[in-house]
This record gives C-alpha cells, sequence and structure tokens, in this order.
C-alpha cells in the first residue's frame, strides 16, 4: 500500500517569485525573511522523500468559469501545462509542464465515486497558480508526477467546511489503500483571511489577523470540532471576501486527520498572513 | 442574468491580450464588438456556429464597462478577481511608474472604503 509521508498545508502567495527573484533595488523589505522561510518549509517535504505529489487547488476563472464551474474536479493526464497567460501577465509565474500519474489519478478518481464524492473529472485541465505556487515553494525542480484536484472555493455556492473536511479524509483512506510500494505526499494550497478586489484589500496586514492566528492554532493542533463550530460562509466572508480559500486548507487538515502538525510557521506580509504548514503521518523523518 | 454577461465579458477579456489591448485603448468600440461577436459565443469552445442568444447587457452595465468603472461593477456584484484582475491589467503599470507598487491597487480599495463594515453586494448568481 502506498505510504503516505508527508501532509503539506500553506497559503499560496502569487508574488513569491517575483519578489525573491527581484533585482536588489526593486526587492521589497521582506524578501529574504520571506525565501528564508519558504526554503526551510521546503525541506518538510524534502525529509519526506517523496514519489507522488497530490496537489489539491482551486482554479481562480482560469480554465473554469460560470457556464460550467466543477464543485470537485481531478486530472487524469500523464503531464500537464501550467500557467496561464494572465498569469504570466500578472504574477511573473512561469509556464511549466508537468508529469501526471494517471493510474493514481484513476484509482484516486474511483475511490472518491465509490465513497459517495462524484467528481468530475478533466483530460485537459491545465494548471493554475492555487497548484503552481506550491510547486515553486516547496518543490521548484517540479520534478515529480502529480495528481491535481480542484475544489470549488471561488464561486457560490461552495460545499460546507465538513464538506471539505469529509473529502480530506476520504481522500486519506484512498491513498492508504493505492496498491503501490511508493510514497505519497499530499500538498494544498489555500488562504487564510484575504480581501481581492473589495475595500479591505492590499493594507500593511491581511483583513482579519484575529482569525489568521485562531486558524493557524486550529490547524496546528488539528482542531477541527473548533474549526466546524466557529468558521461558517458568513464568518469567512466577514473575515474577507476570499477568505474561502481556508476551506482547501481544511481539506489538508481531512487528509492528515485530527491531528496535531509536526512543523508550523507563518509571515506576516503585506496584505496577508502566510502560513507554512506540514503533518507526518508516519512520524517525522527529519 | 446579466451579471452573468458582465462576468463573462470580463473573463474572456481578461485572457486575450489582443482584446484586452482594444479594451483599454478603446472601450467603447471594444464593448460593443464583444455584444455582437464574441459575448454571443459559447464562453468556452464556442465558435459562430455555437451561438447563445439568451443574455444580454443592461444600459448600466455596458456603461461601467465601457467606463473601466470597477466601483459600479463591485456593486452590481461582478466576481472580485476578475473585476480586480482585470483593472490591474489595465491600469497597474501606469500607476507603478507614477506612484509605485500596489498604489492602483490601493487606490481601489479607497474608492470602495464605503463598503467597510457592511455586507458587500453578492457575487452569487
Amino acid at each position: 500500500m502506498a505510504r503516505l509521508t508527508a501532509v503539506l498545508a500553506t497559503t499560496h502567495h502569487p508574488f513569491y517569485l517575483k519578489a525573491t527573484t527581484a533585482p536588489p533595488e526593486e526587492r521589497m523589505p521582506q524578501a529574504d525573511e520571506w525565501k528564508a522561510k519558504v526554503e526551510a518549509y521546503r525541506e518538510t517535504l524534502t525529509a519526506a522523500e517523496p514519489d507522488i505529489l497530490l496537489m489539491v487547488g482551486s482554479d481562480h476563472f482560469h480554465q473554469f468559469f460560470y457556464d460550467n464551474y466543477p464543485t470537485f474536479l481531478i486530472g487524469k493526464q500523464s503531464k500537464y501545462d501550467a500557467t496561464f497567460y494572465n498569469e504570466e501577465r500578472e504574477f511573473g509565474i512561469p509556464k511549466y509542464v508537468l508529469d501526471g500519474d494517471e493510474d493514481f489519478s484513476g484509482f484516486m478518481l474511483q475511490g472518491l465515486m465509490d465513497r459517495g464524492f462524484d467528481f468530475s473529472v478533466s483530460h485537459e485541465l491545465k494548471i493554475d497558480h492555487s497548484i503552481i505556487c506550491p510547486i515553486i515553494t516547496t518543490r521548484p525542480d517540479a520534478d515529480l508526477p502529480v495528481v491535481p484536484i480542484y475544489t470549488n472555493i471561488f464561486a457560490p455556492p461552495l460545499p460546507s467546511p465538513k464538506r471539505f473536511y469529509d473529502l480530506g479524509r476520504a481522500i486519506r483512506e484512498i491513498i492508504d489503500a493505492y496498491p503501490t510500494d511508493k510514497k505519497v505526499a499530499a500538498v494544498g494550497s489555500g488562504h487564510l483571511s484575504l480581501e481581492l478586489g473589495g475595500p479591505r484589500q492590499f493594507h500593511e496586514t491581511g483583513p482579519d489577523p484575529e482569525f489568521d492566528r485562531n486558524a493557524i492554532k486550529w490547524l496546528s493542533e488539528g482542531d477541527i470540532e473548533t474549526i466546524l463550530e466557529q468558521v461558517t460562509m458568513e464568518s469567512m466572508t466577514q473575515s474577507g471576501n476570499a477568505t474561502h480559500g481556508f476551506l482547501d486548507l481544511i481539506l489538508m487538515l481531512g487528509i492528515a486527520g485530527p491531528e496535531k502538525a509536526a512543523y508550523v510557521d507563518n509571515l506576516d506580509l503585506f496584505h496577508t498572513m502566510e502560513m507554512y504548514m506540514t503533518w507526518y503521518p508516519e512520524g517525522d523523518p527529519r | 442574468m446579466s451579471k452573468y454577461y458582465v462576468n463573462k465579458f470580463l473573463f474572456t477579456v481578461d485572457r486575450d491580450p489582443e482584446l484586452l489591448a482594444q479594451y483599454k485603448e478603446n472601450p467603447k468600440q471594444l464593448v460593443a464588438k464583444w455584444e455582437k461577436e464574441i459575448g454571443p459565443r459559447l464562453a468556452q469552445g464556442g465558435n459562430n456556429e455555437e451561438i447563445t442568444s439568451v443574455h444580454s447587457l443592461t444600459d448600466d452595465e455596458r456603461k461601467a464597462l465601457v467606463n473601466h468603472d470597477y466601483v459600479a461593477l463591485f456593486e452590481m456584484g461582478a466576481h472580485f478577481f476578475l473585476n480586480l484582475t482585470i483593472m490591474i491589467a489595465l491600469y497597474d503599470e501606469e500607476y507603478v511608474a507614477k506612484n509605485g507598487p500596489l498604489s492602483f491597487q490601493r487606490e481601489m480599495a479607497q474608492k470602495l472604503s464605503h463598503w467597510k463594515g457592511k455586507d458587500y453586494p453578492s457575487v452569487q448568481l
């Protein structure tokens, strides 16, 4: 059976690459600290020696739109193009071609259907920055096959926080049941409090620093009960109009299970709180 | 259903460098062209044979798009990500050159500041 050697849950900040590769005279003051934190976080994935990455993200109206926006979708391809024109334009993120793992995608899809998660499947999925940002931060060589899972955190109505957690639990069961001797790491990205295109965007901190502190505490303690008590669609909206990316972090906790994280770090950056969290289901390899 | 059509405009123009350039250069002309040639095509994989006839812009929506009026678009419930992304594409470069990084984004926040502490117009269709 597959070994799940690490679960990573992180925010994805599309400007990381641009900020940390800018010439010195254009560098933001926090660039070096940001880079150091990301590189330390990367080590938590490297130490787990994964062979396959199960990636969780959400399309930001790059491939999918209101004409047909999938609630949950898995890619089943041998290769994936990544990065859309408007992401290159706005964020300076380069294009990638990632290897896939069709067999594992197929096993995951069937396992999800069997467990009551009727997923959409794409054979022409192009990956956007919700998956490429964590590749850039945690596996910049982009040398491992990926199985991409997309969720709708973007075009309401959205599935409930509990549904995201339960989906994570189901994904965990399927990874554990996958007949292979390979090591799998699950890497998912989302947001803490975030405002985009609204009056609280791009301030000195994220729109709701108190939520950010609580969210990191709840996740790092594996405290799904408090999360499900405290976090609703309305509460996330109050914390910032794009805070619903937190749902993907709840999903990652579902994959890890209600356990304490082995690695927890954060960075209070302009307009967002960045979070870097890792669980080791088999024990800490470091 | 016209909120869908406003979002469709933002989605299809933002992802196409030629349309985007025309939207910056001559928004009135581009909006008229879009309503005639692009809007009626299915949003994805559409062509001139497979036409959708059920959507149209209201006068206010058309005016907001022609004027790059992101406050009006926000207030109509256009999706925040599309509204922000396309306006960054149109204005960020000139604002950065004049007033430094994030100056456009901060001005946008300022112009929307009357919504602070209130329930924003829903982006749900």
